[in-house]
């Protein structure tokens, strides 16, 4: 590939006789093969991770039907692998949203082969983690009773109770994020449209809602861009905060605690992160994105990682010391079991997981490698979901009166479940990259030729549409002119 | 909070006194609440899984090291509290505080997040992990004034509303006011040795809020501020120093 440039301070370095219309369209070429053909490892994949979900399914169908007893939960353990799976699946969801935003905020030029990938994480795990209130339900046939609509039962929701909180919440971000993953999908969709035949042609004709590239359509394309970046950051934030206080509201020993709303979100963006690296690495041998995908965003997503990992120790110890100094006899039967009891293995593996393993491998340069951060992300992911279950389970086993004390051990219907979970977001990712580039076509070439020294020869043609605003807000031709006229060479029909 | 407003408005407000001098341990009350309220029995593998339902218990707790070893005996129920923390979580009010104090549960609403269980520092919240089943004959047995509770429903000690009520509707057919000890809960009219007073915490002059004012008195967890309802007598503490409170295990 002629544009293999190397990176120097912000911006890409490309030799300009390279990025010709033999490379754009390259470009196309590359980025759209997955949605125009499909091999047979394709298909072989995703019945397999299908039959995965279809099982899950038919699992909780069981439950359903036999009652909610075939889990292994029990009193005083009510909440375990479901609500585990609830918040790490909307932890995971803010690598994506939150990650895109503040990179397109910051106008961190690196960011535009990644922020599709990691919007599309959002969707897909807060869709997943917001089905577990549901399926974790007693009665879950009456879910809709947590919704408030005027029904004839005259009786609204308890506004009062955190779960109508995150209903709110949860609602309102994957609105947000659903729209923020859509917006720049449209003039990619028109790519499409031009490129394909046949049904995928109509199909696309339809999906690119009209998209002609004008500069008007860009304009305000922009805008709603930069309008959701600035909406969905503070909607994240307070989404996890949210559902920390799902727990934090409750008096249980070491849930009812002023650091889990902080502590929530930086585990999440933790984890979050993780997950993006793993996907990113996976879209890359699987699609041929070696060029797009570089060794570069592997490792400022590592040092991204890095300090997370760090905070996340932090938070930890704040915690952990916190509440052994204070030595309260209820939150101290909780902190011994996590730290020597029963559940001492599982918090030392999670240590080793999100602190022991990841610091070295993405604090030493050398190591901070694909190979590395991909070591990394897979540790804190199996980490964080420890946290996650270490967070719920040793609280309920350990809440107060000793004569109630319990212990949880999941059933295969949890497992089950659980795996399914992790099947559903590979099948949900396979079906996107089907429909969807995987990488932002227009995004990917408006950062090409904004390193162009001709740069300043097409803001001089732009002059007429000088109320465009660049992905900062200011007043200048900029990007999405350049994207315009690049639209415009476009083959059409 | 709302509540006190409406049982300062209200003569009654329902409160148990539990005498830990008098209790033996029997357990007796634990078989009369089960028979009253249509408790169902889980089986001995759902028990081992902890999923037994007892919305009475008796904890037995050792002082000592054998062979000096003492046993003490605490009847825990709802302790119906005024602050409860089991109220505000429930995302579909099936938990709510009514009038006279007591902390309700209403099974129709309940959808089975199981919050308000997590909530409870009593831990005496239960949850229907499957529909229940008796055994034949015992179906015979059941009291028709108390619903059957179906699978992902919580239930917990009601102070035997039932019962509350039909006095309630009887007194004012008769045109009267309740009087005090008219009727009890299960568990109270079965305590052999009278451990447990049940009655009108808003009446001065009822035998439950004379006990409820003694020096014995004390609450459960009090340093959660949950303001309970019952309230606990008993002369020292359990290491035998006076004064001491009973809230730790």
């Amino acid at each position: 590939m002629e544009w293999r440039g190397g990176w120097s301070g912000e911006r890409w370095v490309i030799p300009m006789a390279s990025l010709d219309q033999d490379t754009l369209n390259r470009v196309d070429d590359d980025l759209l093969r997955p949605l125009m053909a499909t091999s047979r490892r394709y298909f072989v994949a995703s019945s397999l991770v299908g039959l995965i979900v279809l099982t899950a399914v038919a699992v909780f169908g069981y439950q359903v039907w036999r009652g909610i007893g075939v889990l292994g939960i029990n009193r005083p353990v009510f909440w375990a692998f479901y609500i585990t799976n609830f918040v790490f699946w909307i932890g995971i969801s803010h690598a994506g949203t939150l990650i895109s935003a503040i990179l397109r905020l910051a106008n961190a030029t690196w960011r535009r082969p990644v922020t599709r990938c990691a919007e599309a994480i959002t969707v897909f795990a807060l869709s997943i983690g917001a089905m577990f209130p549901i399926i974790h339900l007693g009665r879950p046939w009456l879910f809709f009773w947590l919704v408030p609509y005027p029904s004839q039962r005259t009786i609204w929701p308890n506004f009062r109770s955190p779960l109508l909180w995150d209903f709110f919440a949860i609602s309102s971000y994957l609105t947000g994020s659903v729209t923020f993953l859509l917006l720049p999908i449209i003039p990619d969709w028109a790519v499409v449209r031009e490129r394909a035949h046949g049904w995928r042609k109509r199909l696309y004709r339809v999906l690119s809602l009209g998209w002609r590239g004008t500069p008007r359509q860009w304009n305000r394309l922009e805008t709603a861009m930069h309008i959701m970046a600035v909406v969905i950051i503070p909607v994240a934030v307070s989404v996890h905060t949210i559902v920390s206080w799902d727990f934090a509201m409750a008096p249980v020993p070491m849930w009812h605690s002023t650091i889990f709303g902080p502590y929530f979100v930086a585990g999440a963006i933790f984890s979050g992160i993780a997950g993006l690296i793993l996907a990113m690495a996976l879209l890359r041998k699987c699609l041929h994105l070696e060029e797009y995908l570089r060794p570069l965003h592997f490792d400022n997503l590592g040092k991204l990682l890095l300090m997370m990992s760090l905070l996340w120790f932090y938070f930890i110890v704040a915690e952990r010391l916190t509440t052994w100094y204070g030595n309260e006899s209820s939150e101290m039967a909780v902190f011994w079991a996590t730290q020597r009891g029963a559940f001492a293995p599982l918090f030392w593996i999670m240590v080793l997981c999100n602190f022991g393993i990841p610091f070295p491998l993405l604090a030493i340069k050398k190591l901070r490698t694909i190979t590395g951060t991909v070591i990394a992300s897979s540790t804190i992911v199996v980490g964080m979901w420890i946290e996650r279950f270490l967070i719920i389970v040793p609280s309920l086993a350990r809440k107060y009166l000793p004569y109630a004390f319990g212990s949880y051990r999941p059933t295969w219907v949890e497992i089950t479940v659980t795996a399914g979970t992790f099947a559903a977001m590979g099948l949900l990712y396979l079906l996107f990259v089907k429909f969807v580039p995987i990488i932002s076509i227009w995004e990917l070439k408006v950062g090409l030729r904004a390193t162009l020294p001709a740069r300043a020869a097409w803001r001089q043609k732009a002059a007429p549409w000088s109320q465009c605003r660049d992905l900062r807000g200011r007043p200048n031709a900029g990007e999405a002119v350049l994207a315009a006229n690049l639209m415009a060479k476009e083959p059409r029909e | 909070m709302k509540s006190e407003i409406d049982h300062l408005e209200s003569k009654i407000h329902w409160g148990m006194v539990v005498d830990l001098d008098r209790c033996t341990g029997c357990e007796a009350c634990v078989v009369a609440c089960r028979a009253e309220n249509n408790v169902p029995t889980a089986g001995e593998d759902q028990a081992a899984r902890g999923r037994a339902i007892h919305w009475l218990r008796v904890e037995r707790y050792w002082e000592g090291e054998f062979p000096e070893a003492r046993v003490r005996f605490r009847p825990v129920l709802c302790q119906q509290c005024e602050a409860a923390p089991c109220e505000p979580v429930c995302p579909t009010f099936a938990s709510y505080h009514n009038p006279e104090g007591l902390n309700a549960q209403v099974y129709n609403r309940c959808i089975g997040t199981r919050y308000c269980a997590n909530a409870c520092p009593y831990t005496v919240r239960f949850f229907n992990f499957y529909n229940p089943v008796w055994d034949k004959p015992l179906h015979l047995q059941l009291n028709p004034d108390v619903s059957v509770r179906e699978v992902g429903v919580m239930e917990k000690c009601t102070f035997c509303v039932q019962r509350i009520k039909a006095a309630e509707i009887q007194a004012k057919a008769e045109k009267r006011e309740l009087k005090d000890g008219e009727f009890n809960p299960a568990c109270v009219q079965t305590c052999p040795p009278k451990a447990l007073i049940f009655g009108n915490l808003n009446d001065p002059e009822s035998e439950v809020s004379k006990l409820a004012r003694s020096n014995r008195a004390t609450v459960l967890l009090g340093e959660l501020n949950t303001r309970p309802n019952v309230t606990y007598l008993e002369r020292g503490s359990w290491s035998g120093e006076e004064g001491g409170p009973a809230s730790a295990g």
